[in-house]
């Protein structure tokens, strides 16, 4: 395995990270694109991953394949504790307290809450029943929402966003008054916007509301602790961690969990099978219906133990000091010719910079910035109503990892002024 | 490798800076048709009058990168106050000079070893020197992803053209 840089893990979180020293743990990031050292800088949207991710999963492949909770022959047992040992270690991760129970694996973050939706939005909302979004949501956090209101006569309330990116919450206990459910993103993946999550939990339990976080974004960046946080669901990605695609995560509080219905139907979620129904699993395995991505959840448990290594903390303070380095770089270099959306103080957002630079369109900018090596997102960010909110049809969006260094933010704007000018 | 220049010639940035026959038409009478690329989030507006067998005007609305701009700012250069056959014989050809192009890429990315170079196996089909300037756009499809935003505002045309040729339709 590649060299560990140990910095967070002593737990002095103000000892910065080596990013450049962490970078050559990836192997992709010594690739070169037209030429040029790559700058990889769309994590937002899925990151790399370390040898030691690539490792494991090999090595299960390679040593251990065989179907879990199945056979009892050796590497069946050994199968199923590598899988279950991934469990624990993801749960681990974001302080879950009955890691075994509590953890689902599903294919990304948008099946985990569709998994909410169907399971337990059918057996808890009715007709006339509210469950309150915010307008900073991604289309995975909206979409399932309105499948179930078409369906079942729900009301979708809004909680809207102001000029510097945050919730407006002023009228928080008013909108949850009645609502069922608070479905809201922990962190936005356009604004970097770090929502208040235990105090909207708070305000959504008084109403007697759940409270739903997805995680995608936050869980990467920020030490997690689902306690904390006082969510009832939480839901992430592994491919935004620095692990593989195929597998996501929902965590469910253990008493909530217990009394859901399962939600795809198949193997492994029941107990038993007769001519006049089933009798469902335990949780968590009563929401894995059919063999798990075992290799995958592999990889994301050895993602974690990557990340623990690095130190959460120290990553958090990574992508504070990098985000401040490059809004001072973008004011620096363009002005007012640059608008970074979201909010201004670093502290109060994560390293995901969403811009609009003049009047360039965000798919030429990025198109330049390929040209240069740099990988930045250009789109909606499957999130049309924020875009609308916004007044934008899209943004290019550069995010940074725990990869990422000052030079990567320097390219970066280097290869802007470039769009700039052949744009001009 | 196809480097930015294949992408944006001269008279696409021309377009995109200065298109033309930008904005709406009355609608009704005109047709009024939106197109979306989900995968930029890009939009655009057609509105389009036709009359006695003739596209007599046409009008571009919505935002987009300047790929999608200037492809729709030279289509209504190109197809307006054009009798409808010829208008669908343009559409067929740039369709065309898009999808042959895109089912000759190399099949995984951006190989430099396999430049699919233009001159090599030009389809003989595709009289791209009758699209007179719309041939700018032919190095769109060096560049796989940005073809969408090339096509947007002609598969939106085409709907209003079926749309406008319908019985049900307002005009």
């Amino acid at each position: 395995m590649a060299q560990l840089t140990p910095a967070g893990e002593a737990g002095a979180a103000s000892q910065p990270i080596d990013a450049a020293a962490l970078a050559k743990d990836f192997p992709l990031l010594s690739r070169e694109i037209h030429g040029r050292p790559i700058t990889f800088l769309d994590s937002a949207a899925s990151s790399q991953r370390p040898t030691a991710v690539l490792d494991a999963m090999r090595n299960y492949d390679e040593t251990t394949h065989a179907n879990v909770h199945r056979g009892v022959y050796t590497i069946a047992e050994e199968a199923t504790r590598r899988f279950e040992g991934a469990r624990a270690a993801v749960g681990r991760f974001i302080g879950a307290p009955v890691p075994s129970r509590e953890v689902v694996f599903t294919k990304n973050a948008t099946e985990a809450l569709n998994l909410v939706v169907h399971s337990w939005g059918r057996a808890n909302l009715g007709p006339g029943d509210a469950v309150v979004l915010t307008e900073m949501e991604h289309h995975a956090n909206i979409v399932p929402w309105q499948m179930l209101a078409a369906e079942r006569g729900i009301e979708l309330r809004w909680l809207d966003v102001d000029d510097e990116g945050q919730l407006v919450l002023d009228n928080l206990d008013q909108i949850l008054d009645g609502a069922k459910a608070l479905s809201v993103t922990c962190m936005s993946n356009v604004l970097g916007t770090l929502n208040p999550i235990p105090q909207l939990a708070e305000a959504a339990h008084a109403a007697g509301a759940i409270l739903i976080a997805d995680a995608c974004q936050s869980v990467p960046h920020l030490p997690t602790d689902v306690t904390a946080l006082g969510a009832d669901f939480v839901a992430f990605s592994g491919h935004k961690m620095c692990g593989p695609t195929g597998i996501g995560v929902l965590w469910g509080r253990e008493s909530l969990l217990e009394t859901l219905p399962p939600f795809l139907g198949g193997g492994e979620m029941i107990l038993d099978v007769r001519r006049d129904g089933f009798t469902p699993n335990d949780i968590p395995w009563r929401f894995e219906a059919g063999t798990p991505p075992i290799t995958e959840a592999i990889g994301l448990g050895a993602a974690v133990t990557y990340l623990e290594g690095v130190g959460m903390e120290a990553i958090r303070a990574h992508d504070i000091a990098l985000t401040r380095y490059a809004l001072a770089a973008f004011a620096q270099r363009f002005g007012s010719a640059l608008t970074v959306f979201g909010p201004s103080d670093p502290e109060a957002r994560g390293g995901v910079l969403s811009f609009a630079f003049g009047d360039v369109h965000p798919h030429d900018i990025s198109q330049i910035l390929d040209e240069y090596g740099v990988c930045v997102r250009a789109g909606h960010h499957c999130a049309k109503p924020l875009m609308r909110r916004l007044g934008v049809p899209a943004t290019a969006r550069a995010s940074f990892a725990l990869y990422n260094d000052e030079d990567d933010v320097d390219t970066l704007v280097d290869a802007l002024e470039a769009a700039g000018r052949f744009f001009a | 490798m196809p480097g930015l220049e294949d992408l944006y010639r001269e008279i696409i940035l021309d377009h995109y800076r200065s298109p033309r026959n930008r904005g709406e038409l009355e609608s009704p009478p005109a047709v009024r048709v939106e197109g979306f690329n989900p995968l930029c989030g890009d939009e655009i507006v057609v509105t389009l009058d036709v009359d006695d067998g003739i596209l007599q005007d046409i009008k571009i609305g919505g935002t987009g990168c300047s790929i999608s701009q200037s492809s729709a700012s030279l289509m209504s250069a190109a197809v307006k106050g054009r009798p409808l056959a010829e208008v669908y014989e343009v559409i067929s050809t740039f369709k065309r000079m898009m999808s042959i192009h895109e089912a000759s890429l190399p099949g995984e990315g951006s190989d430099p070893g396999a430049t699919g170079d233009e001159g090599v196996d030009e389809p003989e089909a595709i009289d791209v020197a009758a699209l007179g300037e719309l041939a700018a756009l032919q190095g769109v499809v060096k560049f796989p992803v940005r073809i969408k935003c090339a096509t947007l505002s002609w598969n939106t045309l085409t709907q209003g053209l079926d749309e406008a040729a319908s019985p049900a339709s307002s005009t």
